[in-house]
Order: C-alpha cells, then sequence, then structure tokens
C-alpha cells in the first residue's frame, strides 16, 4: 500500500474520487448532456453540411471598383470583400506595399501594416486639428468620474499599468507638440536672423 | 446613419456615415437592433490589430431586422428579425464544405490566414461592423438565422459570438468524463466555458481570474471554483497543488492577446506593441495543464508573433485545439441548450449604452470599470 500523503500525480490513480453522475446532475442544471462527443456539433472537426444555404458552386464575383489589396497568398482579390476606407494617402502607399511586396509569412508584411495605422491616425488627427471636431488623445475618459475610476481598480493588481496608460497614449501626443513647439521656435529663429 | 468610428487607439466616436449598400446579389442590409462590444474589440481599440484603419466601424456581435435584400437572396426576407453569426463565410469554399465556416477562403481578400469578421479591421476583410444603425451583411442566404420566437434578444446578440465562443471552446478541450477543467479568464467567453464543460462531463471547473465581480459571477452562474491570482505568487504552483500536482487534464484559455498577471508580458504586448500581445495567459494554460493534457485556445491573437513557451508544450506533451468559432455550426444544439436552461448567456450581461455613448461604453468594458462584465450597445435607430 502506497502512503496516501504521495499526491496522485507519483502513482497510477487520481486520488480524489470523482463526484458521482447523480451528485453532479443533482449540482449543476444539464450535467453531461453533451457527455457522448457525437452529440457536440464540433466533434468531429471536419463534417461535411449537406445544405449550407449556398446555391452556388462559386460564389458570383462583387464589383472591383478599385485594384482591391490583396494578400499575395491568394491566387485573386475572392469573390466578396469588404469596400470599407480604401487606402489613401501616405498610409495607403504603405499598406500598398506590405500587400504586394511581403506574404503573410513575413513579418515585414505585417511591421509595415502596423505602421500604416500608425501614419493613417497621424494624417487623421493632423487634419481633424482644422476641423471642428479635434481629436483627442483618448476619449471616454468622463466615465473615471461617472463610473468609479478609482472604487473600480482598488485592489487590482493590473492597476499598475495602469498608470502607464496615460504614459503610452498621451506620449506620442506630447512628444509631437513638443516637436512642433521646437521646430516653430527655430523657424522663428532663422527668420529673425 | 449613426455609427461607432475608430480615430486611433484608445479613440472612438460617433459619425454620420453613408448607408450601406447591396454590393453583391446575395448582400443583406440589416438594421441593427441590438449590438454587444467583444472582449476582442478591445484589441482593435488599442491599436494592436495590424491593418485596423482610422475610419473603420467596429461590430462583430449584432441581431436586428432585415432592410433590403440583394437580387439572388432567397432564403430571407424584408422584416425578419435575424442574428448574424460574428464570421463571414460563403457556405461552398473548400473549408465552408467541410464545416470550417470560420476558415472560409472566399471572403477576406486580405489574409488567408483568417476568414472574413464583422468589423475587425481590413486583416479579415474590410467589412464595416455591427456597432452602427445599419450593416451590409454578405451571403445573406448562409450566414443569419431568423431569431426564434422563444428566444431572447439579449440571449441571441450573445449567441453570434461570445456565448458560441465558450461552448466552442470547451468541445476543443475534448473533455472526458470526470476531468478536471481549469478556465482561465472569466470574462463572457469563460463563463459560458465554464457553463459548457459541465454539459460535456466535466468532475471539475476551476476558473482563473483576478476581479472579484467576475469570480463571482463563475461561482453564481457557472457552478464553478474560483481562483483569484491576485491571491499567489505563482498561479501555476497553486494549480499544481490543487491538482495533486498532476495539473488540470484540461485548459481553456478564455482570455487572449490582453492578458494581466505579467507585467514584462503587458508591457512588451499591448503597451509598447514589441509583440503580437501578452502570452500570459497561454503560458499558463501550457504550464498550468498535465503532462499529456489538451488545451484549448479561444482567446484571440493576432498576427504577430508571440513569446509562447512553446518548448513546454512540446516536452508536456500537449494537445493544443484553437480556432475561431465556426458560430453557426454550434447553434441548433446551443439553442436547445439555452431554450432548457442548461446555458444562461444573458445572464452575464451588466452594462446597457446607447450608441451615442459607446466611447464611454469602450473605456469602462476596457478599464474594467463598474464591475463591467459584458456591454450591450442600443443603436438609436432600433
Amino acid at each position: 500500500m502506497t502512503d496516501p500523503a504521495i499526491p496522485s500525480a507519483y502513482v497510477r490513480d487520481k486520488r480524489t474520487p470523482t463526484p458521482s453522475r447523480d451528485e453532479l446532475r443533482a449540482r449543476i442544471p444539464g450535467w453531461g448532456v453533451d457527455l457522448n462527443p457525437a452529440d457536440r456539433p464540433s466533434y468531429p472537426k471536419l463534417q461535411y453540411p449537406a445544405d449550407t444555404g449556398a446555391h452556388w458552386d462559386f460564389p458570383e464575383r462583387q464589383p472591383e471598383k478599385w485594384p482591391r489589396e490583396r494578400s499575395i497568398e491568394h491566387a485573386f482579390v475572392t469573390p466578396v470583400f469588404g469596400t470599407a476606407q480604401p487606402p489613401k494617402g501616405l498610409s495607403g502607399v504603405v499598406r500598398k506595399f506590405a500587400y504586394a511586396r511581403f506574404s503573410e509569412g513575413r513579418l515585414a508584411h505585417w511591421l509595415l501594416l502596423v505602421a500604416g495605422d500608425r501614419i493613417d491616425a497621424a494624417e487623421h488627427h493632423l487634419r481633424s486639428f482644422a476641423s471642428a471636431r479635434p481629436d483627442v488623445p483618448a476619449t471616454g475618459l468622463r466615465t473615471e468620474l461617472t463610473r468609479g475610476g478609482l472604487r473600480s481598480r482598488r485592489g487590482r493588481s493590473d492597476a499598475r499599468h495602469h498608470v502607464l496608460d496615460p504614459v503610452v497614449v498621451a506620449g506620442p501626443w506630447l512628444a509631437a507638440a513638443g516637436a512642433a513647439v521646437l521646430g516653430v521656435r527655430k523657424a522663428a529663429r532663422a527668420l529673425g536672423r | 446613419m449613426r455609427a461607432m468610428v475608430y480615430r486611433g487607439p484608445y479613440k472612438i466616436r460617433v459619425e454620420d456615415k453613408p448607408m450601406p449598400v447591396v454590393e453583391h446579389p446575395n448582400d443583406a442590409i440589416v438594421r441593427v437592433t441590438l449590438a454587444a462590444i467583444c472582449g476582442s474589440d478591445l484589441h482593435l481599440y488599442h491599436g494592436m490589430m495590424p491593418d485596423t484603419r482610422v475610419g473603420h466601424t467596429f461590430g462583430h456581435e449584432f441581431i436586428g431586422v432585415v432592410e433590403q435584400v440583394g437580387s439572388s437572396v432567397q432564403n430571407l426576407q424584408v422584416g425578419d428579425r435575424v442574428m448574424v453569426p460574428f464570421n463571414i463565410f460563403c457556405g461552398s469554399c473548400w473549408f465552408c464544405a467541410r464545416g470550417l465556416y470560420s476558415n472560409c477562403h472566399n471572403v477576406n481578400p486580405n489574409a488567408t490566414a483568417v476568414g472574413g469578421i464583422y468589423g475587425y479591421s481590413h486583416t479579415t476583410g474590410g467589412y464595416d461592423g455591427g456597432q452602427s444603425e445599419y450593416v451590409r451583411v454578405p451571403f445573406a442566404d448562409v450566414g443569419p438565422v431568423k431569431i426564434p420566437d422563444w428566444m431572447h434578444d439579449e440571449d441571441a446578440v450573445l449567441l453570434t459570438d461570445a456565448a458560441a465562443t465558450g461552448y466552442f471552446g470547451a468541445q476543443l478541450g475534448e473533455i472526458a468524463e470526470g476531468d478536471t477543467v481549469v478556465v482561465l479568464g472569466a470574462g463572457p467567453v469563460g463563463l459560458v466555458a465554464a457553463q459548457s464543460a459541465w454539459l460535456m462531463g466535466a468532475g471539475r471547473v476551476i476558473v482563473v481570474d483576478h476581479l472579484q465581480e467576475r469570480l463571482e459571477k463563475a461561482r453564481t452562474m457557472a457552478y464553478a471554483e474560483t481562483l483569484d491570482y491576485d491571491e499567489h505568487d505563482d498561479v501555476v504552483v497553486e494549480l499544481k497543488k490543487q491538482t495533486d500536482y498532476l495539473g488540470a487534464d484540461v485548459v481553456i484559455e478564455a482570455v487572449g492577446a490582453e492578458a494581466d498577471g505579467n507585467v514584462t508580458q503587458q508591457l512588451a504586448g499591448p503597451k509598447l506593441k514589441l509583440q503580437g500581445g501578452s502570452a500570459t495567459a497561454l503560458n499558463w494554460a501550457i504550464d498550468g495543464v498535465r503532462k499529456g493534457g489538451t488545451v484549448s485556445v479561444v482567446g484571440a491573437y493576432g498576427p504577430i508573433p508571440n513569446a509562447v513557451k512553446f518548448g513546454d508544450a512540446l516536452n508536456k506533451g500537449l494537445t493544443l485545439r484553437m480556432n475561431q468559432t465556426p458560430v453557426k455550426r454550434q447553434w441548433p444544439r446551443m439553442f436547445e441548450h439555452v431554450r432548457n436552461g442548461h446555458l444562461t448567456p444573458r445572464q452575464m450581461i451588466t452594462h446597457r449604452f446607447p450608441l451615442e455613448e459607446i466611447p464611454e461604453a469602450y473605456h469602462v468594458f476596457s478599464s474594467k470599470l463598474d464591475g463591467c462584465i459584458k456591454p450591450l450597445i442600443l443603436p438609436s435607430a432600433a
């Protein structure tokens, strides 16, 4: 007889018995109704649905109103695609290059797309400052007052990195503002000479 | 129409946008009556998903009423109340023909590694989403389903992703009778995964999180034991102790790329974007499961590499199973479970915001203020 103090991992069987089916059924609504894997919709992984609703072998092609950017791992632009936010400006150039030059398997593809995202945001922020609705570093912040910003975070370990959020979010804005001030000062000095 | 619009990381607002139009004969235009913010929307909101364009409307959890149909639509009519799976899929490609609806090859020109998703950046196809008054729904004969009369709208909207993903996550775990199942994350997906683990015969379900209101929900909604990782120096060691040093038979990772619990991962991932996201939960899953066990991953990760402990997974002989959920495939069986009260998705809802207040909703959900577990969005045209 093995010493009962030795944990399950070091002997053949689990030492803690599982509660009986009746016990579990009494405690948990529906316990075991999907016990048979055949009742689980994603078992087995590959299934051949009789009717998906599709009444085509290959879907009719959606009209392509501009050369739609696509992964070079695709044989062609898929027959259906999203048309939201076509590529524009410098961010559009970067994005189109990322798609045309690098496959999804290349890190450069994704890093260029991330760079495109930051350029896109900067382009729109700059434009927004000339509009009636300028962008701000972050939105929804009034809920810090109305929805218990401090109370909600009390005792939470993630509050430690929450204090970094303002730095991460506002940092690039402050850096851009600083650079702009320095640039203007330099230009003013150059003009004053 | 009014729609949520992305302006850059941490910045969204509501704007007037042109109404969506039928662009393909099998499109429908749906007037959104109820939408939700998903935890994975926060990855977009935080600027972590490549090719998220300014002007994009997020939202892949929504239900609504059919306003217009394209010329080839046969299965839907104007006025039908529909629930729309978050996957956009054609129903006829190699993958759809095998039931892999979330891996459809005919809907996303931007990437082959992921299918089409509403309102989830151009990396998943460049479709505007449903956090708006109206939305374009491609392949209307394939994806949407009429909402059964008996079903509550709030259950219906959760079945379009969060609840279906929880149920799918439990299936990926290949749970056998009596298994000890650990669910990482007591958010919307984790809560339903814990409920579902019991349906599949688990003998013990332990849910790990650090937010008290979520752990409480795991106990009351999913009858689970709970483990607050803030109370332990090393959650993996605690899991080993609680499982008699075996580790769990199955771990379901229902957290994804913004996992807390490790400051270095948080800094390198969500904050500084030096890696695709924080792999903390995934690493806890790999280290917390027993040798020869199964890790099911339904937490969302982007395409940029992460610091994952793959060597441990190899040396432990793990089975790693994962996918985006093929939602429609889950529905017939899930509808029975919801009708019988075995799954109770709407119990997780904590907040309801009008569309005009969606910037506030994102901040509350993202920072987990005010006990927020799941926020719904009520469009003004509803």
